[in-house]
């Protein structure tokens, strides 16, 4: 018979709300540094120097392709190895700011593409500049219609910042092992922290689909 | 004093990369039969299918794949099973990728014009005649390069199982770090190994892709 002690994981609650903290703070963040290195990287990889485009490419399809735990391993343990120290802390937000940066290049890449043609040259016969026209014109639209994609994909970095406790950054799964190390509830602990996730990741969700409109692109 | 060359690296590395594909393959094949059963479940409209299927392409969607792993990990060996990381690995592995196939599969389905279901109706096609023959070509045309990015995921995922102790690329990465004292190289080794393996995969993906798009 399997006895089931939940009282006794969340008993140790204000770990747990210690952890959430962290992982919010970390997503935040990274968030919105990543989803700005995004768009940066978008406009370069359309706009920029043959030269910028190839290496803005390469750090594109780098990342694209490789597990967000060896990119946390490679910050954490691998720089070091040529003296660039990092706290946990510090590890995980460049990982995660690194990885979102070079998913959302993509969704905002592709957002920007589908600009009608005729809205850019309206906006440089009114004598807009360049850059006038990408963050007036080109830009606002471009978020919108990709919103959706970006939204998934900050929850996807959210729910992959669980990997960042094998660094020891104290966010909601260093929570949960810390807990289980202490009272031996190991399956207790993880269901509690999948079931914070899952409302997290839920949350997280309406809270962008709500924000979007209001804050980044304008309705 | 052993000292290790990069050509060890690189070859210790290589062969933990086969149980990289192995654990991928058997996550991707499993993930993919699981999929389509429930995806099956769902256009026959089994009672409950609808919302069950949508609870737990939620439930794996909305999760980190890390506490997937530890909950197989630690909840099997509940049951008095006695698992070993492998077993572990592939249960949890082919879940995840069995709520993202079905997902992405049905979302192929429902790219089938509407006509073609009417029409095979009114040939009164059996569900089955009707998946096998009519509706099944057409989405799988649509499925399939989404289905090879998403092989990408899987490869990637599976550098998670290395933290409950399977020992693929990832795992065997740091392993050799604690043998060699060559975080840099290593770790740097390690990223090349993944991008070999999914980079291709991601092109062929996108080459699909494009042709798909072409036809039309």
């Amino acid at each position: 018979m399997i006895a089931f002690d939940f009282a006794a994981v969340l008993a140790d609650w204000p770990l747990l709300a210690r952890g959430v903290g962290a992982t919010l703070a970390l997503t935040a963040v990274s968030a919105s540094v990543g989803v700005a290195l995004g768009v940066g990287c978008a406009w370069a990889r359309l706009h920029g120097t043959p030269w910028l485009k190839a290496v803005v490419g390469a750090y594109v399809e780098l990342i694209r392709n490789t597990p967000f735990i060896v990119q946390l391993f490679f910050l954490f343990f691998g720089l070091p190895g040529i003296g660039v120290r990092l706290t946990p802390e510090w590890a995980s937000v460049l990982a995660m700011v690194v990885n979102l940066g070079a998913y959302a290049a993509e969704i905002v890449r592709a957002g920007i593409k589908t600009t009608p043609r005729g809205q850019i040259e309206a906006a440089r016969s009114l004598a807009l500049t360049e850059l006038q026209v990408f963050t007036r014109v080109v830009l606002p639209p471009a978020l919108k219609r990709v919103w959706p994609a970006l939204v998934s994909q900050i929850v996807i970095v959210m729910l992959g910042s669980a990997v960042c406790g094998q660094i020891s950054t104290p966010e909601l799964s260093y929570a949960a092992n810390l807990i289980q190390s202490r009272n031996f509830r190991a399956f207790e602990s993880f269901i509690v922290a999948t079931a914070v996730y899952l409302a997290l990741a839920i949350a997280l969700r309406r809270l962008l689909n709500w924000a979007g409109p209001r804050f980044v692109f304008g309705r | 004093m052993i000292d290790f060359s990069l050509w060890d690296i690189f070859r210790n590395l290589l062969l933990a990369a086969r149980w990289t594909v192995l654990l991928s393959l058997i996550a991707f094949v499993g993930g993919g039969l699981v999929g389509l059963a429930l995806l099956v479940a769902r256009i026959a409209k089994l009672r409950g299918a609808e919302a069950l299927v949508g609870g737990y392409v939620q439930l794996f969607q909305g999760t980190p794949l890390l506490m997937q792993l530890f909950l197989a990990y630690f909840g099997l060996a509940l049951f008095g099973i006695n698992v070993s990381p492998w077993v572990a690995a592939a249960l949890a592995l082919t879940l995840y990728t069995s709520a993202f196939l079905t997902e992405i599969w049905r979302g192929c389905v429902a790219a089938v014009d509407k006509g073609q279901w009417e029409a095979s109706t009114a040939l009164a096609l059996s569900l089955s005649e009707q998946l096998r023959h009519v509706i099944g070509p057409q989405a799988l045309r649509v499925a399939v390069p989404p289905t090879v990015g998403f092989l990408v995921q899987v490869i990637k995922g599976t550098a998670l199982a290395s933290v409950i102790g399977f020992v693929e690329l990832t795992k065997a990465g740091t392993m050799i770090t604690n043998a060699t004292f060559r975080p840099f190289t290593v770790y740097a080794c390690l990223a090349l190994m993944y991008f070999a393996l999914c980079f291709p995969i991601s092109a062929w993906s996108k080459t699909l892709e494009n042709k798909l798009h072409g036809q039309h």
